[in-house]
């Protein structure tokens, strides 16, 4: 050890401080907990925020599966890699959504978004690949406000595939295009060789129109805000997991969540809630969404985890598994930030409806620690929620 | 050091009871019982320790409730005598001041 | 009962906490939990913050993913790369970077790994695979073993041939007393590992009662388990007793599981020695199979690689496992090793010391500025500003309108 170390480690042994010291309100334990705060350990911890800020770099020579899990190594693929490559002021903001000008329009803009749907097994309970084509293309429009107009839908064919596999995936797309009242209105297919693509592969893009000044928009997140889910977290992606039969669980009651959340957002904005940012939170979960608010805005979350809707079965594969709810993927969730005065009206209005029956205020916007998202625990206790670090693998130690 | 979670043993589901079926929230899964035995004979109803698809051994309920009681003892209940502790010298306090009072010598 | 949501109460974890924060006096207290399990609660839970600053928990060797040194991580990932093989290992392991990517890349560059629940998963996937020869990357402290002995028994009473252990099975006793022969050790006890001794018993840990006269007490997984442990280890001490003491009564025996040892003895044998990462090698720290298990043996029946890669230099991981450090006074913390890019051990796994401390626990530092800084910033969410009451403000959230 050298002597730098030594310093550093008894540095922090003399300072005891005690924080009940500081509790007791008095000048000089105020002075003495700030002089504490101004210590080495505060110096790093201020030295990873900013590191944290620095714009991400991929290390790895080839993609892994993390890359594609929705969290951490997600994010840094796209922005060092394709947001970098592509960059343009639109694509730049890396929304739900992009919004182009409509010429000769000053109060409409054109909403345009696009998904790609790689789902195995294709059923599971509670839906199937095309609903999910379908639900997650036009949550994407919704969230941002926009009234869907038309769907494209791309198809990947893998040689060999029964036609009666195809046609019972088109039918449930098209059902669920129904339900949510769109068309598709244009599309493509292509074949590839057996191996090649696991049995099919949808890509979907939505086309919709909406108001201008966006309504939703991470730039009118504050501090104060509440933040609401709409529903039960980890539903699809628990029943997706269990579906693949790889860690052997069993659990009847477990059910996608896929559904198209456009009607709710439309009655929220409708009944003129201040809504200042809404988010579907797939891939990475309700954590992953929070984190992005959190950077994006340049505020914290806090979060109450006794007020976390979390149906028993899920809270139960997470318990076997070692994974946590709030970072499995949901495909008819959404994450809105609300002015805190429409919290509660938001919230009544959300229960009101079938896709929010389970709604919940789960936290609120605070001006910092800036880009943090924390949730203050069952237990009395606080810890950070990171970002997910890659897939949520599940963990026996 | 290792992730091993309490749930509930549902059935046996072999007759030399080597493998068992527990639930946790509506999930179950197959699980090796074959540890299960001596002071760790558990009946099915009875809650057990899993950890990477064995049982570990049976969760006392009788243990645990022990466990609580203790727990419960050193926290609220140390708390409330706490509170009778200071609301007792708020109320000497209160007597000194007020004898303190009578006397013409209260100070500030 | 559940025996989870009753240990996880917030009324009886203030009142408790305070307790300990009354007993604890003015002086300062280390308490060492060993198990990684035990660090991942009590980052979870947010523990620390209800215990008062001069109880400080070290965070121990115990996670076994942690402890794994790079050269065996290596060894698995060439043996994961060879022809015909299909690789297993518990997902704690597959972002565990080796000198040259992790099992996930090694799985990105076309080798066959696949993530298992228990290490029976493992026996199927070699049933139902007759033509692949199927490698299980065995991990885990004795808490683990019986499950893999019990495995490969059940693979040489079938008599399948295509199941393989890498066995990297460790153990928890040597080392604790490694570090507790650490001259510039400063714990005052230990929080025993709790699932281990499912299996151990507590008896194994008297040697530190005895020889190193520290006081350990076996605790459970839930908060509770863990404040009440610590509250115990204090007590011993303030009362000037030096025992193992058994918190989880509700799944550890005395003497463990005689079924599970029974098994273990029947399998495995000590090694003479094994390289820790962080702690470098300890004699008799680890097992392998027994000669009778040879033909299941992956280190028999494949060529292993065997390199050594040694720790990098700038990593103060050992400093930290035996409590001398913490995290954030590490030179490489937070800037050259983070999660994503670990250098030491301890960043590696979540359980690991660094990694806990660096995912969830730096908060705590901001919501203490939050406390003194008073109620300046307008409502937040746990601290009420002032700071007169001793019990935390635990009211769920509050949105006010305005």
């Amino acid at each position: 050890m050298t002597d730098a170390d030594v310093t550093s480690a008894s540095a922090a042994t003399e300072t005891p401080a005690s924080a009940s010291e500081a509790a007791r309100g008095s000048g000089a334990a105020i002075k003495a907990a700030s002089a504490r705060i101004a210590d080495p350990e505060q110096r790093v911890l201020e030295r990873i925020a900013e590191i944290r800020k620095r714009k991400p770099h991929l290390r790895e020579d080839a993609i892994t599966m993390s890359h594609g899990a929705g969290g951490k190594a997600s994010h840094t693929l796209i922005t060092a890699l394709f947001a970098d490559v592509l960059s343009n002021p639109v694509l730049d903001q890396l929304g739900d959504q992009a919004v182009l000008p409509i010429p000769g329009v000053d109060n409409l803009g054109l909403a345009v978004t696009t998904d790609s749907f790689v789902v195995s097994p294709l059923f599971f309970p509670g839906g199937d690949i095309g609903e999910l084509a379908i639900n997650g293309t036009v949550n994407d429009l919704a969230v941002g406000g926009a009234t869907p107009m038309g769907i494209a839908a791309a198809f990947i064919l893998e040689e060999g595939v029964e036609v009666a596999l195809v046609r019972r995936v088109v039918e449930s797309l098209r059902a669920a295009a129904d339900r949510a009242g769109v068309s598709v209105v244009t599309g493509d297919t292509k074949v590839v060789p057996r191996g090649k693509a696991d049995k099919l592969f949808i890509t979907t893009t939505g086309v919709g129109v909406v108001e201008l000044p966006q309504r939703s928009s991470l730039a009118r997140v504050r501090a104060g805000d509440a933040v609401l889910v709409s529903g039960a977290m980890g539903d699809h992606g628990a029943t997706v997991m269990l579906a693949r039969g790889d860690v052997d669980l069993e659990a009847e009651t477990l059910r996608s969540d896929t559904m198209a959340l456009h009607g709710l957002t439309k009655a929220l904005l409708d009944a003129g809630i201040d809504v200042h940012f809404m988010r579907d939170a797939t891939r990475g979960g309700v954590a992953t969404v929070l984190n992005e608010i959190a950077q994006g805005a340049g505020v914290a979350v806090s979060m109450n985890e006794d007020s976390l809707p979390i149906h028993d079965a899920v809270r139960g594969v997470a318990e076997i598994l070692g994974i946590e709810a709030l970072y499995i993927a949901n495909e008819g969730k959404l994450v809105a930030i609300v002015a805190a005065g429409d919290a509660q009206r938001a919230l009544e209005l959300m229960r009101s409806r079938p896709e929010g029956e389970e709604a919940a205020i789960i936290g609120k916007v605070l001006p910092e620690p800036e880009g943090m998202v924390f949730i203050e625990t069952v237990f009395g206790g606080t810890r950070v929620v990171d970002m997910l670090q890659g897939d949520p693998l599940p963990r026996i130690c | 050091m290792c992730l091993a979670i309490p749930a509930r043993l549902v059935a046996y589901v072999d007759d030399d009871h080597q493998y068992g079926k527990v639930e946790l929230g509506g999930v179950t899964r197959r699980i090796n019982t074959s540890l299960l035995v001596g002071e760790d004979t558990t009946e099915p109803g009875e809650y057990v320790l899993v950890h990477v698809g064995f049982a570990l051994s049976r969760v006392s309920e009788q243990e645990a409730a022990e466990t609580l009681r203790i727990l419960e003892e050193m926290g609220p209940a140390y708390t409330d005598e706490l509170r009778q502790i200071r609301e007792s010298e708020a109320m000497e306090a209160e007597l000194v001041a007020a004898s303190a009072g009578s006397n013409g010598g209260a100070s500030a | 009962m559940k025996f989870a949501d009753e240990f996880r109460d917030a009324d009886i974890a203030r009142a408790l906490g305070k307790r300990i924060a009354d007993e604890a006096g003015g002086k300062h207290w280390k308490v060492m939990e060993v198990c990684g399990g035990h660090t991942h609660t009590i980052f979870k839970y947010g523990i620390e913050d209800l215990l008062p600053s001069n109880v400080e928990l070290v965070h121990g060797p115990g996670c076994p993913v942690c402890v794994i040194p790079m050269g065996r991580l290596d060894d698995g990932i060439a043996l994961a790369k060879q022809p015909d093989i299909i690789f297993t290992c518990f997902g704690d392991l597959m972002r565990v970077p080796g000198s040259d990517g992790s099992l996930l890349d090694a799985k990105a560059a076309g080798a066959d790994v696949r993530m298992v629940y228990s290490p029976l998963d493992s026996l199927k996937i070699a049933r139902d695979n007759p033509d692949k020869k199927v490698i299980f990357y065995a991990i885990g402290f004795e808490t683990t073993a019986p499950s893999t002995a019990l495995t490969l028994m059940r693979a040489k009473a079938e008599n399948l041939r295509n199941l393989f252990v890498f066995c990297n099975h460790v153990t928890i006793i040597p080392p604790m007393k490694a570090i507790l022969d650490s001259p510039d050790l400063q714990l005052d006890g230990f929080l025993g590992p709790g699932h281990v001794s499912t299996v151990v018993g507590i008896r194994p840990y008297e040697f530190v009662t005895n020889t190193y006269k520290k006081p350990v007490v076996v605790v459970g997984f839930e908060p509770l388990d863990i404040l009440q442990g610590v509250h115990m280890v204090i007590q011993q001490v303030l009362q000037g007793r030096c025992e193992v003491e058994n918190q989880y009564t509700r799944v550890v025996h005395d003497d463990g599981n005689p079924k599970a040892l029974e098994v273990l003895g029947r399998v495995f044998q000590l090694r003479t020695q094994f390289e820790w990462r962080g702690l470098g090698f300890i004699s008799q720290s680890a097992l392998e199979l027994r000669d009778e298990f040879a033909e299941w043996d992956a280190e028999k029946v494949f060529t292993v690689p065997g390199l050594r890669v040694a720790d990098p230099k700038a990593c103060q991981c050992g400093e930290v496992l035996k409590g001398v450090l913490k995290p954030w006074e590490c030179k490489v913390f937070g800037t050259a090793c983070t999660p994503e890019t670990p250098i030491g051990t301890c960043m590696v796994s979540s359980e690991g010391a660094c990694a806990a401390y660096y995912n969830f626990g730096r908060y705590s530092r901001a919501r203490e500025r939050e406390r003194v800084m008073g109620a300046g910033s307008a409502g937040n969410g746990s601290g009420n500003g002032n700071g007169a009451a001793p019990e935390k403000e635990l009211k769920p959230i509050e949105v006010r309108a305005g």
